[in-house]
């Protein structure tokens, strides 16, 4: 048995300790916001927060996140309105939308290190988050808004 | 802001308290994607159409209002980062002088009464733009002459707005109309034609700022791809892959190592009648990583196809001698195609040949379909560009007529051309067959890249002879390249002179509307890629290597002739004879010079290039140029692009934010096929299967964007590709324009601009 926490819930499977994270969440509990895109942790489509921080699931092994806090897409925030969803939706920048679970999630975890974002850090942090569809100009632009709405909520 | 401001798009699918209860047996297995759509609505969580309420009124075959008012406008255009059902459904709800706020969509299956159903060539909007707009004229006439009959006045006395019919001082809203009943009125096809489409200066929806329906699912992961199908009692299967694409031959299986997978349930190897995975082996599982571990453990022996040794140099050295036969390839009706009088009377002549690696799609959803058999039919649950072309062949694979096959819809976590070729559709098919339950085939990214169908890598030489004055008396243009539409689609092939049969999707784009004088265009088919690999249509398809061709031919043409490359362009874009309309061309070209500055003083090393494009088809020119402004490293050839200046003419413009996404994204394909992509044939497999070596565009690589369109009441024209296959060339000649290298082959490496760089004197 392995036991996490995902999005606040206790859960505990009996699944091989070495299966990659992102299956166990995806077949095994059924969230299927987590995508699988390159399975080598090298696309981002994956990520999710482990301990709040930006984890690419399809390369983590259940096993190394025993009793350890897990958070996906569906659970960053209750009402699916966290402030970098909410700039996502206002700039539009999905289009194909698949990478962009692991966009926003990677994005939240950026403001939290960097509330005032540069370009050069966004560059940084952003890099390991492939998006075929090439939305980069928004996330970009969205991150910057998030932050700034982040900011100004705090003031 | 208005159809986000809709209840249903605001209320989470599960609220916390109901998720907590969702998860409380630990493990318990629920999922936000409905099980087995038989439709799909992008906005909703899951994707599960809301049930119609009470007896809806459907005009015609393309949408139906219900007595709550709610309009559902079925889209047969696949959703792949496009947000089409949205432009499509404004463009019908404009004209049906809809409340956009009760405005849904459905992305339907494949009922034959939809008749084709491909999504690709940019062609959607183009295409359903008046068939959308009469079908929305239709029903607003149905509803004024029934609203007029409840109102008790004339329908000449009454109008539609906002979804209701006003007249006498009375209005009665279209959900009432239907509530009351009554509603007979049909249109025939050929009623349909004759409807006006009303005159841009009366459109409400078209061309104004709107949320694309499909967004806000998919920024909380409740949007439904085909990769999130499931049902009960599926397993999974991951294939082990044969060594070439066509021809292997399974020897022999031996999974004895697998069996001590947990979960690992068999390897069956596939009799395919119709014969588009042969020599593939299914390695079944009842979890996802027990199929992959499982499969990496199954030991197969093959007899592998012809292309087992078939290298990229192979294919381009094929292509090559292709081109050096004067008698190969199809020549397309371009007008005056007698070149040969001009080129022995020319006082000068110019001749280059240009190539392009091998490019992947690299969709990040891997290609995956779920198939079982459900009552005697077939049904396939999977994200797909063109459902017409695979069904006929899903039917010959499982020996059962098409009307047996139902494929169902999903989002498509990218498309670019690969889900055009359903050829993934049939193994899953073929398996669930074999096994009598459902099965979900899902690729690896490895096993994704090795099974593309890849954009064939190309070879194209160009010649121009001028006359004294420097005045272009005649053209050529020969393009080799594997022929996507020949493999998979032969029927869709146009005629060329001779009534031979040529790939529009391996050659448009050099048919361009430049006057040249006698202008030959010669397609041809490289036999040795068809047979080695599946080529594929990838976003901007054959433009994406002619017009690299061409507008680098056309670059080193006007320097040839001491001529500006803006100048000397626009000199030839004179809208005379069968190339009128071209004169939009001239002008997006003008447009693209001047905002990015064409005269202004450059700091050393830095360059600016211009390319210019009609997009796809002649029949449909999307007007675009980009002009690239470009560093370049002369100790390391490294290329830094500092911005692209983009003028689009695409017509009217249907959803403005959603085109300016198009071209973004479409720009930034081109930048990235341009720098960062490309792979190779080694031994008939492509040398890069995932991102530790193939290396799409990052974040980091973009480019400061300029992108205007044209204000137009022209009809819409497509938008998905034109702006890829603009970027390459004008990347190259904004590179000779800073350090006088010219590069004729993509993707332009360092390494290639370094040995180019002309020894400074």
């Amino acid at each position: 048995m392995t036991r996490f926490t995902l999005n606040g819930r206790a859960v505990s499977l009996d699944v091989e300790g070495d299966t990659p994270l992102l299956w166990v969440i995806r077949d095994d509990i059924g969230l299927t916001g987590t995508k699988f895109g390159c399975g080598i942790g090298m696309c981002g489509a994956c990520t999710v927060h482990v301990g709040g921080r930006a984890t690419r699931s399809c390369i983590t092994p259940v096993r190394a996140v025993a009793d350890a806090e897990v958070t996906t897409i569906e659970g960053l925030d209750p009402a699916g309105a966290h402030p970098v969803q909410q700039a996502w939706l206002a700039l539009q920048v999905p289009q194909c939308g698949y990478c962009q679970s692991g966009q926003i999630m990677q994005a939240a975890a950026l403001l939290k290190d960097f509330p005032a974002p540069s370009d050069q850090d966004i560059d940084a942090v952003m890099a390991g988050n492939l998006c075929r569809c090439m939305t980069y100009v928004r996330i970009r632009a969205a991150i910057k808004r998030a932050a700034q709405v982040m900011g100004s909520g705090k003031a | 802001m208005m159809a986000f401001a809709r209840d249903r798009h605001r209320v989470h699918p599960l609220s916390r308290r109901d998720f907590l209860i969702a998860t409380a047996g630990a493990g318990a297995a629920f999922g936000f994607c409905a099980n087995a759509l038989a439709a799909m609505d992008p906005a909703l969580p899951g994707g599960a159409p809301a049930p119609g309420t009470g007896a809806q009124f459907e005009p015609t075959l393309w949408f139906a209002i219900g007595p709550d008012g709610f309009i559902t406008v079925n889209i047969i255009r696949a959703e792949m980062g496009q947000h089409v059902g949205t432009a499509l459904a404004r463009i019908l709800a404009d004209e049906l002088e809809a409340d956009w706020s009760k405005v849904r969509i459905v992305h339907v299956d494949t009922d034959p009464k939809w008749g084709l159903m491909v999504t690709g060539g940019s062609w959607s909007v183009w295409q359903t733009f008046p068939l959308f707009s009469r079908a929305g004229a239709a029903g607003r006439i149905a509803l004024i002459e029934a609203g007029a009959k409840l109102i008790g006045t004339a329908p000449a006395q009454c109008s539609a707005k906002n979804g209701a019919v006003q007249g006498g001082g009375r209005s009665v809203s279209y959900g009432d109309i239907v509530h009351r009943g009554g509603l007979t009125r049909q249109f025939t096809s050929q009623e349909l034609d004759k409807l006006p489409i009303k005159p841009a200066a009366e459109r409400h929806l078209i061309g104004k700022f709107t949320t694309a329906l499909d967004i806000q699912p998919k920024t909380t992961g409740t949007a439904c791809y085909g990769i999130d199908a499931k049902v009960a009692n599926m397993v999974y299967a991951r294939p082990k892959l044969p060594p070439t694409r066509n021809a292997s031959k399974v020897i022999s299986v031996d999974d004895s190592a697998a069996r001590n997978v947990k979960g690992y349930l068999r390897t069956i190897t596939l009799d395919d009648p119709s014969d588009t995975v042969p020599g593939w082996v299914m390695v079944i599982a009842e979890s996802y990583p027990a199929a992959i571990r499982a499969t990496e453990l199954v030991d197969v022996k093959w007899t592998p196809g012809p292309a087992a040794t078939v290298s990229e140099k192979d294919l381009q050295d094929h292509a090559a001698a292709l081109i050096a036969k004067p008698d190969a390839g199809v020549i397309l009706t371009t007008g005056n195609t007698d070149t040969a009088p001009a080129f022995k009377a020319a006082r000068s002549t110019v001749e280059q040949t240009y190539t392009t690696s091998t490019v992947l799609h690299f969709q990040l959803e891997p290609v995956n379909a779920l198939a079982f058999e459900k009552d005697g039919v077939f049904e396939i649950h999977t994200g797909n560009q063109w459902q017409s072309l695979i069904l006929p062949t899903l039917a010959k694979a499982l020996g059962v007529p098409v009307t047996s096959i139902i494929m169902r819809t999903y989002l498509l976590g990218g498309g670019f051309g690969r889900r055009l070729n359903g050829d993934y559709a049939v193994p899953a098919a073929l398996a669930a067959k074999a096994l009598g339950r459902p099965v979900k085939l899902v690729l690896t990214r490895a096993d994704d890249a090795r099974f593309d169908s890849v954009r064939s890598p190309s070879v194209q030489t160009l010649r121009m002879a001028f006359a004294e004055n420097g005045q272009v008396t005649a053209m050529e243009h020969d393009a080799a390249a594997g022929w996507p539409t020949q493999v998979m689609a032969p029927f869709f092939m146009p005629k060329g002179q001779g009534g031979a049969p040529y790939d529009p999707f391996a050659i448009s784009g050099a048919d361009h509307w430049y006057e040249v004088g006698a202008q030959k265009v010669r397609a041809i088919s490289n036999d040795l890629a068809n047979s080695s690999f599946r080529p594929g249509w990838l976003r901007s398809v054959g433009p994406g290597w002619t017009n690299w061709a061409l507008e680098s031919f056309m670059d080193e043409a006007a320097h040839h002739v001491r001529s500006d490359p803006v100048e000397f362009r626009l000199g030839l874009l004179t809208g005379a004879g069968r190339n009128a309309g071209a004169l939009r061309q001239a002008e997006v070209v003008r447009r693209a010079a001047e905002r990015a500055g064409w005269h202004s003083a450059l700091p050393p090393d830095t360059g600016l290039g211009i390319a210019t494009s009609f997009g796809q088809e002649r029949d449909m020119p999307t007007w675009v140029a980009c002009v690239a402004r470009v560093r370049v490293d002369r100790a390391t050839g490294a290329v830094s692009v500092d911005k692209l200046t983009i003028v689009a003419d695409a017509g009217t413009v249907v959803d403005p934010d959603s085109a300016h996404a198009q071209i973004e994204g479409s720009t930034l394909w081109g930048l990235s096929m341009a720098l960062h992509e490309g792979t190779e044939f080694v031994n008939g497999q492509v040398k890069d299967t995932n991102l530790n070596t193939y290396t799409p565009l990052r974040i980091a690589d973009v480019p400061e964007l300029d992108i205007a369109f044209i204000d137009s009441t022209e009809p819409p024209v497509g938008l998905g590709e034109p702006g890829t296959t603009i970027v390459a060339p004008a990347l190259a000649n904004a590179i000779f324009a800073a350090v006088g290298a010219r590069l004729r082959h993509l993707p332009i490496t360092p390494e290639a601009v370094l040995a180019a760089i002309p020894a400074k004197t």
